[in-house]
């Protein structure tokens, strides 16, 4: 693999960082009515990325800075992230126009999604640190954005959560620092297996708190229930992005005695499970939409788990991640465009916006894995890679959640389609807009995976 | 061609939203039309069908995993085809006046159903299999009656599990294959080595045999088919039910021949299985459209039944070829007149808003023709010579009992029982409802309109043909059943 140390090949997350920083100059200088321009310089930064990242994408793979690798877990990681990203900064314009703090907002967004990018491109264990602290404390911010009670609230177990698996991580590193004598994932596993396998748990649970995966998921329906709608859809996809990205690395470089892979099996099997168990009873669709991206994280973890094992474990991560993310966004633009928070809040609501509340059916049909949306292929390479590994009894249970899954999903979809109920509301049609367009992306990414997986 | 088939009635239900607001006649003329012109095209592909796989259509989808846009058709998928599209038309005959929203999600539904039928690639006829579960779902939620939302979930429910369990089934065979390829006809060329077959045909039996559905997963059926509207349920039984049977002769038997022919007896014993429970259970319903219900199950344990006996042993190739062929018939005669009767059950509810056989009496006297046409169903169900249900169930007997040793008489025994009690019950049913003293809703029972009609009889008039003149089936169907039994013989 090619090292070198130049800069320009981090042009992604260079942009993304000016366009944090020029923001906050502008935004000190910006009238109040005129906040909207840090929204669109912003979204021209993340643009930019966008375009870096593509162009990167075609060289092959190196190492920069000895701590950067450039390989396509990266491009994925930096596409995803930043699209997902663009998709909230513009989601978020019309809700937030003329708020106090509005360009605190795009600034606080942007680094986060830094974060997670260098959370996902590292493959070091320091850098992995700093990226989780740029990502965890602007979104512990976000969370609380409005101020109220329900934010504040969230925002405190967010942080409160965060710090403690936080420690537990910083602790985990420094026992592989002193065990293997260097931080780079090359070296993970070596040294005295008993202080291996502590300090892999602990680095671990920081990895597991950012992708919101049993027991660090405590924090996901608050958060995605007491933030605003917008932050909501921000911090139940863009940092586990980097996370996934993250913890598929340290599966792939960990060469240490133990069975990590039997341990991120039982894990997603809890996660996938429990989160599913605990969607089973909520009226709000946001605290709903919290569970399964628990439950969703879980079958993430399922090809991390049988990361070397199988050639079907990277493609499977890498697609899933961007399936995942385009469809979670889509039913978070859904929540925003209709501006309502309980499962009866939607009665009707397929009279009113026939399109929005199809565009729903599709992300939720998709999130359950129907064909032929882009979950479902997901599912498939992840089922494949499973299998594959030598783990069909995790493929079993993923398969089996999934059905269960069905229930919660369609509790949503069934009062849209009842007859007889007016729904009376205002429709935010930018957010309906970027909800249809999400619906759709889902199904020419699900549809088009021969050429998405070729990329 | 035959993509334009598959997709021409997808095309037509977006068609339908080009229009800003259109009236019942435009939804109705255009689904109709539709319909027409796939059912025209599919029996133009009949007509040049010259053997093998004809018209054949093989894209990269997605090349990684070596999964293709792959269609074609053969014999077993082409008399599935043209039951597919001429079910559809009945049923868009039959629903005039519907919304829009229902014409353009059974349009979607018949590009779905097609589709199945037509796919050489796993992965394929999973995205169809899944699909027309998603949209049967949204026709019995969406234009149910009764306990509708119910019925619907556990339909979506149940069937979703199968269709899980039947893609993890596929991943073993992908696995097993080698180079790993998802495309049906390699597979069937060479069966893959798979590590534990057996535990791929569970999967893959499993989660055909929701589907299809057989004892002990068939509970799903009764509710989905009370609640369902009378095209959806047409539809489900006529055509949705067969996926099962003709995923069982498509996929597991060429590919997993060895493993096949050592659990033949399990298949042979579950259908067995279906004949007798589905029979007993439907003479003891009191609701029409449940005791309808009930005798798919019965028939599509002939088809499952006869399918197990071509496994059994290698040595008596005839009376296998046989069997296969009654199964594939008997999928073909089900679908015709089954449509037919829920269509005709349709109609009960749609006057009276009743399916119980007491509330019934004495029909046939203020609706001649609807009695006539219930009786001829009512024939060719429990399979009576010179309808096309004869010509299925006696193949299907002579290819079980001559398919060696005792399992198999003593299998085609049983199931000839099974004929004796749905005997039985249409005759009883049929006297309680069109013949007596006249029943509390007998009076508001009107006779067929000439819509209704228009949809009905051309479906049991085909019966009749098949009935009398088979061969012009038969000979599209024996090749194709050959091949398959030369491949599970292997």
């Amino acid at each position: 693999m090619m090292m070198n140390e130049n800069p320009a090949d981090l042009l992604p997350e260079l942009c993304v960082l000016g366009g944090a920083v020029l923001g906050l100059l502008c935004g000190m200088f910006l009238p109040r009515a005129r906040q909207w321009i840090v929204g669109v310089l912003c979204a021209a930064a993340l643009v930019a990325g966008l375009v870096f990242a593509g162009l990167a994408a075609r060289r092959a793979d190196m190492t920069v800075f000895e701590s950067f690798v450039l390989d396509p877990v990266t491009h994925v990681t930096r596409g995803v992230v930043l699209a997902a990203t663009l998709f909230v900064v513009v989601l978020a314009m019309r809700p937030l126009r003329g708020d106090r703090r509005e360009t605190e907002f795009y600034v606080l967004v942007l680094l986060a999604a830094l974060g997670a990018v260098v959370m996902g491109m590292t493959s070091d264990l320091l850098v992995l640190v700093a990226g989780y602290l740029v990502a965890s404390i602007p979104a512990y911010a976000l969370a609380g954005f409005a101020k109220d009670a329900a934010g504040t609230e969230a925002a405190l177990k967010y942080y409160l959560m965060g710090a403690f698996f936080g420690i537990f991580m910083l602790a985990g590193i420094a026992l592989l620092y002193g065990a293997g004598r260097a931080t780079s994932y090359e070296a993970l596993g070596a040294g005295p297996g008993g202080v291996v396998a502590v300090g892999v748990v602990g680095l671990l649970a920081g990895l597991f708190f950012k992708a919101g995966v049993v027991p660090a998921h405590f924090w996901v329906p608050d958060v995605a229930q007491g933030a605003s709608r917008v932050v909501a859809a921000f911090v139940t996809t863009v940092p586990k992005v980097g996370a996934f990205a993250a913890l598929y690395r340290v599966a792939v470089g960990f060469g240490g005695g133990f069975d990590l892979s039997l341990l991120l099996a039982l894990v997603a099997a809890a996660t996938m499970t429990l989160g599913n168990l605990a969607a089973f009873g909520q009226d709000n669709v946001r605290r709903l939409l919290g569970y399964s991206t628990i439950s969703q994280a879980g079958y993430l973890l399922v090809p991390v788990a049988v990361a070397g094992r199988s050639g079907m474990a990277e493609p499977a991560v890498l697609y899933y991640l961007a399936a995942y993310a385009i469809t979670n966004v889509g039913a978070f633009a859904v929540v925003v465009a209709a501006g309502r928070d309980e499962v009866d809040g939607y009665r009707g609501f397929a009279r009113r916006s026939p399109l929005v509340a199809v565009a729903l059916v599709i992300c939720l049909l998709g999130l359950i894995g129907t064909p032929p949306t882009a979950v479902f292929v997901g599912k498939l390479l992840m089922f494949g890679a499973a299998v594959d590994g030598g783990y069909g009894w995790l493929a079993v249970v993923a398969a089996v959640n999934s059905v269960a899954s069905v229930f919660y999903y369609l509790r949503w979809v069934v009062p849209m389609f009842a007859r007889g109920d007016e729904w009376a509301g205002a429709l935010d049609r930018r957010a309906a807009v970027l909800a249809v367009i999400a619906a759709v992306g889902s199904v020419v990414v699900g549809v088009g995976s021969g050429v998405v997986l070729a990329l | 061609m035959l993509s334009l088939v598959i997709f021409l009635p997808v095309v037509a239900a977006l068609g339908l939203y080009a229009f800003p607001r259109p009236g019942p006649r435009v939804v109705s003329g255009l689904w109709i039309g539709a319909a027409v012109v796939d059912l025209a095209l599919v029996v133009a592909m009949w007509v040049r069908y010259g053997g093998g796989i004809g018209y054949e259509t093989d894209l990269r989808w997605i090349p990684s995993v070596r999964a293709g846009y792959h269609v074609g058709v053969d014999g077993l998928s082409l008399p599935l085809l043209a039951l597919t599209a001429l079910l559809f038309l009945a049923c868009a005959v039959y629903s005039g006046g519907r919304s829009r929203a229902f014409a353009a999600l059974f349009l979607a539904l018949q590009t779905v159903c097609l589709g199945l039928f037509a796919a050489l690639d796993l992965l394929l006829f999973f995205v169809f299999f899944d699909l027309s579960i998603v949209g049967m779902y949204f026709v019995i939620a969406g234009w149910g009656h009764g306990d509708r939302l119910r019925a619907a979930l556990k339909f979506f429910l149940y069937t979703f599990l199968g269709s899980l369990v039947l893609l993890l089934g596929f991943i073993g065979l992908y696995l097993g294959a080698e180079p790993h390829t998802f495309d049906m006809v390699e597979l069937s060329r060479t069966p893959p080595q798979v590590a534990a077959p057996g535990l791929v045909l569970l999967a893959i039996g499993v989660g055909l045999a929701i589907k299809t559905p057989v004892v002990p997963f068939h509970t799903w059926l009764p509710p989905a088919h009370t609640n369902a509207p009378a095209a959806g349920s047409a539809i489900l039984a006529g055509i949705m039910l067969k996926m099962g049977v003709y995923g069982l002769a498509r996929i597991a038997m060429p590919m997993l021949p060895d493993a096949w022919r050592r659990y033949a007896w399990v298949i042979v014993v579950v259908g067995v299985l279906s004949v007798l429970y589905g029979a007993l259970v439907a003479l003891a319903q009191q609701d029409l459209k449940r005791l309808i219900a009930y005798t798919s199950v019965n028939h599509m344990g002939y088809a499952v039944l006869a399918l197990g006996a071509a496994g059994l042993g290698t040595a008596h190739v005839e009376a296998h070829r046989l069997a296969v062929t009654g199964a594939v018939t008997q999928m073909v005669s089900h679908g015709l007149i089954t449509g037919a009767l829920f269509l005709l059950t349709g109609v009960l509810y749609d006057r009276a808003r009743s399916y119980e056989l007491d509330s019934f009496g004495g029909v046939a006297g203020n609706a001649p023709l609807f009695a006539g046409l219930l009786a001829v169903g009512a024939f060719a169900s429990l399979g009576l010579p010179g309808l096309s249900g004869f010509i299925a169930e006696f193949q299907i007997f002579t290819g079980t009992i001559g398919s060696g040793g005792a399992g198999g008489v003593v299998a085609g025994a049983l199931a000839v029982v099974g004929i004796l009690i749905t005997a039985a019950l249409f005759l009883g049913a049929l006297r309680r409802v069109l013949l007596g003293a006249p029943g509390e809703l007998s009076g508001r029972v009107t006779d067929l309109t000439a819509r209704e009609a228009v949809a009905i009889v051309p479906l049991l008039g085909l019966s009749l043909v098949v009935g009398i003149v088979p061969r012009f089936l038969l000979d599209v169907i024996e090749p194709a059943a050959a091949l398959v039994v030369s491949l599970v013989a292997r």
